[in-house]
């Protein structure tokens, strides 16, 4: 399986985000914001960072680099695309997903495990998964999900919502809450679930040694959809 | 503008020093070079108080690459790798403009590293604040931990370890260490030194604008209460520019185009070209009005002293400016050529034309000033008579609770939560260990690094003090299981003018000296701060160690948290009950006078490398440092984090049970093992002379002192883990 990884200037996932996904069996390639054209992937992966120092809204001039013309056809002819942290908020910005990434509630850069629950299975992301609840990892300043009341009903209705941060057993509450999201929201589909960007870093919890496995876990799995 | 001696006190140059400028030159400077020669002269520069003692250090070794001299020192940790480390201080800055104080520390400090070749894996930090009274402490804390982790995650740089304290000798002068590692091939390493004639210099990064400007002067000067106007000598960060700009410098480094690299940290284009031709034994030629600017205007003497951020100083070889110009195009980043090599040993700056300055490049750099302050040496304070019948009123509990929630004991999770402490995917110790640990990418080896240091002790008697802070941070990479390698030093004090000052910086330096010679854990890079005083109050001296170690197979990497149920404690060292500057005796028994706690090097080296073999035996489940607090706070610290308790074996005492639990006395671990592997680990320590008592047996969720004594994790948890956060609310 073929996937490639956006480096946007700015983006410091990039190269984590590359010995995840060649770890797990994708043939992985870089590519540069300025390029034109996706080399021919299965996967295409907008990773964290302060992509263009994040001076103006988060995500938002990387959204309109060149390459992202190309994302975004990518996108709408079907083919898969995950962005996670500053990658979910250039796709925020490029429209591919609705809503909005505020501030963290507290205004204070949180780096930490969470737990999130996986809501939504009929998906290319998180089909045949056998957890319910993963332990996964978050690190970001602007990842207070937000978004209209008819925003939020349509995103329900469709069931895009795709993970939402949660205890260890699984219950949404405010305590458990980082940042202020919306409903726990830590992350969302397009309508056709081909797109997800979510805050949370899977690729930071890849071996035993780090903060955890479960981003090894959400990973085989993606393979094996893809396969 | 007519130079007259005057006006050279008002660049902080003295009077003998200007008279010494005019003798050099054989004629009076004008402004450019006047100002040329403050920025060089300063103490932040020059090191003119403390050279002839750093003289002393101890910096060879057989891993040692580079010792001080160059942007960092450098260390073989073998198959070819090498660390860059480095700490610098931001203190002055950071107290006026906490924010961009602190950031900029942290990118001044990388690029320190990056300069060298090395990408950055991990940063540290060391903070300490007034007292927690002060008005000014709160502010200060939350805009330094901001700035640290909007420079630090902005670069994607994971900040891995650090160290915050609160004394009211801060209060007028905050200080802010920060040290960075970065990870490079040994025969990858660039340097500073100039070479070759006629050879382009290059400008890259940032443009040059007004900021910064006289910043390594403010900060070789005391405070008054006109400090609020030195906020435009504070720099201001811009975090994306250097990542882009280390990348770009990455790049250009794989091939081979550069033949020096400085980048422009204090004292701006000044000091970064005047180091290179002095290291080179050659002259520089400068056309200013290439040089990038911000603003309009700019004067020759403007763009020579601007602390302007994230820029970088570059001899390349001839014929290579197309390839260096399209890397920085890439990047987006400004190149310009500025001038070249030349063989007349002096800097000449031309300037629409005209030379605006010539000057030797000896007279500043080896006929810089250098002095040999007065100073004072101090007596090892007498110890205190404790009334032992006032042991008997203290609850062990109450106690025990006091220190774990003071300040400085207190978790800092507050803190380092704010830091992105996993990105890069190689973090396997995080903050809240004894040393953080990150691996070395795609091998098998790991490195580790810690920074401490111990005011109080320091003050109490700089000698012993300047080897305890050393002996530390080896106890920190022990705990972890790495082999300790090399130390970084970052020397805070107050005016060298002073002669206690001067003595207390003259004795932390033997201190830290004797231990590092003696550990064979020598120094190889450091930077000195004076004059942290305001209206005359100075802060306790503050030496700051920054400690780096191997683990050769990071799977050996020893964390603190209690392990398995059954397992036996040991405290390794001899506890002999030394209460004076402990924490049971400065916030309990409100007492701050007496010695601080002796150090035997011979047991420090002993009991660690005991220690190191224990856990290449895979003998130690789990290892913490005795520091603050005593054994009891440590052990607490262990309970916490493995969520497991222990049940506390009355120790044969020889002392109080108040003294045992809370002396600081030095050279001590606490270990688990399995009780099947006792007999071994006992024979190992007797056979190496190192002493242990058997402490306690691990049990669930519940610290049993006596049957009357008990306090369960959660207690525990919430007296070290509230306070830090309901302060900042």
């Amino acid at each position: 399986m073929k996937s490639s990884v956006i480096t946007f200037p700015g983006s410091n996932c990039d190269r984590d985000m590359d010995v995840a996904l060649t770890k797990f069996g994708f043939k992985n390639k870089m590519v540069w914001h300025n390029d034109q054209e996706l080399p021919k992937s299965d996967l295409i992966v907008l990773p964290g960072g302060f992509s263009y120092g994040d001076y103006l809204r988060c995500g938002s001039m990387a959204s309109k680099s060149k390459i992202m013309n190309s994302v975004i056809n990518f996108a709408k002819s079907g083919g898969l695309v995950m962005g996670i942290c500053n990658g979910f908020q250039i796709l925020v910005e490029a429209g591919l997903v609705p809503g909005v990434l505020l501030r963290n509630k507290y205004l204070q850069f949180i780096c930490k495990n969470v737990h999130v629950k996986v809501d939504n299975k009929e998906n290319a992301f998180f089909k045949n998964l056998d957890k319910k609840v993963l332990e996964f990892h978050i690190a970001h300043n602007e990842g207070n999900y937000f978004c209209t009341n008819d925003q939020l009903k349509e995103i329900e209705d469709n069931n895009q919502i795709a993970i939402y941060y949660c205890d260890q057993n699984g219950n949404t509450n405010d305590q458990i809450n980082p940042n202020g999201s919306i409903k726990n929201i830590a992350g969302i589909f397009n309508k056709e679930k081909n797109v997800l960007g979510m805050m949370p870093h899977p690729e930071r919890m890849i071996d035993e040694s780090l903060s955890g496995e479960d981003g090894s876990i959400f990973f085989k799995n993606l393979l094996n959809n893809i396969k | 503008m007519l130079i007259n001696e005057k006006i050279a006190i008002e660049h902080g140059l003295k009077s003998d020093e200007y008279k010494k400028i005019c003798k050099l030159l054989k004629r009076t400077p004008n402004i450019t070079e006047l100002g040329i020669f403050s920025a060089m002269w300063n103490e932040h520069c020059s090191y003119k108080s403390s050279r002839i003692h750093l003289k002393k250090l101890h910096t060879k070794g057989k891993k040692v690459i580079q010792g001080p001299g160059e942007n960092a020192g450098v260390i073989d940790i073998e198959d070819g790798d090498a660390i860059v480390f480095k700490i610098e201080s931001h203190n002055h800055p950071s107290f006026i403009e906490p924010y961009q104080g602190a950031a900029t520390g942290v990118g001044g400090i990388m690029r320190d590293v990056f300069t060298m070749g090395a990408r950055p894996i991990a940063n540290l930090n060391s903070i300490h604040f007034g007292s927690t009274q002060n008005k000014k402490t709160k502010n200060l804390l939350r805009g330094v931990v901001h700035g640290i982790g909007g420079y630090g995650n902005c670069m994607g740089v994971p900040t891995i370890a650090g160290q915050t304290s609160f004394d009211r000798s801060y209060n007028g002068n905050i200080l802010v260490n920060a040290m960075t590692l970065g990870l490079v091939k040994k025969d990858k390493i660039f340097y500073s030194k100039a070479a070759g004639l006629n050879k382009p210099v290059i400008y890259v990064g940032s443009k040059t604008g007004r900021d910064g400007i006289h910043g390594a002067s403010m900060a070789s000067a005391s405070f008054d209460e006109k400090i609020e106007e030195k906020k435009p000598t504070v720099q201001v960060g811009d975090p994306f520019t250097e990542k882009l700009l280390l990348e770009a410098c990455l790049e250009l480094m794989s091939g081979d185009s550069i033949i020096a690299i400085q980048d422009m940290g204090a004292a701006g284009l000044t000091s970064s070209s005047i180091e290179m031709a002095s290291k080179g034994n050659l002259g520089i030629e400068i056309n200013l009005n290439k040089v990038p600017c911000r603003e309009t205007k700019m004067t020759p003497y403007e763009i020579m002293l601007s602390e302007s951020q994230e820029r970088m100083l570059i001899v390349l070889e001839s014929g290579k400016e197309e390839i260096a110009k399209k890397i920085f195009d890439k990047w987006n980043l400004d190149f310009a050529v500025i001038g070249k090599t030349t063989n007349t040993k002096n800097i000449e700056l031309f300037f629409d034309n005209k030379q605006v300055a010539n000057i030797p490049v000896n007279t500043l750099v080896e006929n810089s000033p250098m002095y040999d302050r007065k100073w004072k040496k101090s007596k090892l304070p007498k110890k205190n008579n404790i009334n032992k019948t006032i042991f008997k009123s203290l609850k062990i509990k109450d106690t025990l609770k006091k220190i774990l929630s003071s300040p400085n004991v207190c978790s800092k999770e507050w803190i380092w939560q704010q830091y992105d402490h996993t990105v890069m995917g190689d973090t396997i110790q995080k903050p809240g260990g004894d040393s953080g640990v990150v691996r070395v990418h795609k091998t098998d080896k790991a490195i580790a690094a810690t920074v401490d240091s111990s005011a109080i002790y320091c003050w109490a008697h700089p000698l012993t003090g300047g080897k305890q802070v050393v002996c530390e941070t080896w106890r920190n990479l022990i705990s972890v299981g790495a082999k300790p390698i090399a130390v970084t030093n970052c020397l805070n004090f107050g005016s060298p003018e002073k002669e206690e000052n001067m003595g207390e910086f003259v004795e932390c330096v033997q201190g830290i000296s004797e231990a590092c010679k003696y550990l064979d854990y020598p120094v190889v890079s450091g930077n000195v701060s004076f004059y942290n005083e305001t209206k005359d109050i100075g802060i306790k001296p503050t030496p700051t160690i920054g400690g780096v170690g191997l683990i050769k197979d990071y799977k050996k990497m020893i964390t603190m948290d209690f392990k398995e149920i059954d397992n036996i404690v040991l405290v390794i060292g001899k506890t002999e009950g030394h209460i004076d500057q402990s924490l049971l005796s400065r916030i309990i028994l409100n007492e701050n006078n007496g010695p601080p706690p002796e150090v035997n090097l011979f047991n420090e080296k002993n009991n660690g490398l005991t220690l190191l073999n224990l856990i290449e035996k895979n003998l130690i489940k789990s290892a913490h440092d005795v520091s603050l607090g005593g054994i009891i706070t440590a052990i607490s610290k262990m309970c916490i984090k493995g969520i497991k308790g222990i049940q506390i074996k009355k120790p044969k005492f020889l002392i109080n049970e108040i003294e045992y639990f809370f002396a600081e006395d030095q050279g001590r671990y606490l270990i688990e093992i399995n009780p099947k592997d006792l007999k071994e680990v006992s024979k190992i320590l007797d056979k190496n002379s190192v002493h242990y008592d058997e402490i306690g047996k691990i049990i669930d969720k519940e610290m049993i002192i006596d049957q009357k004594t008990k306090l369960t994790i959660d207690e525990l948890k919430s007296y070290n883990t509230n306070w830090l956060k309901s302060y900042m609310v």
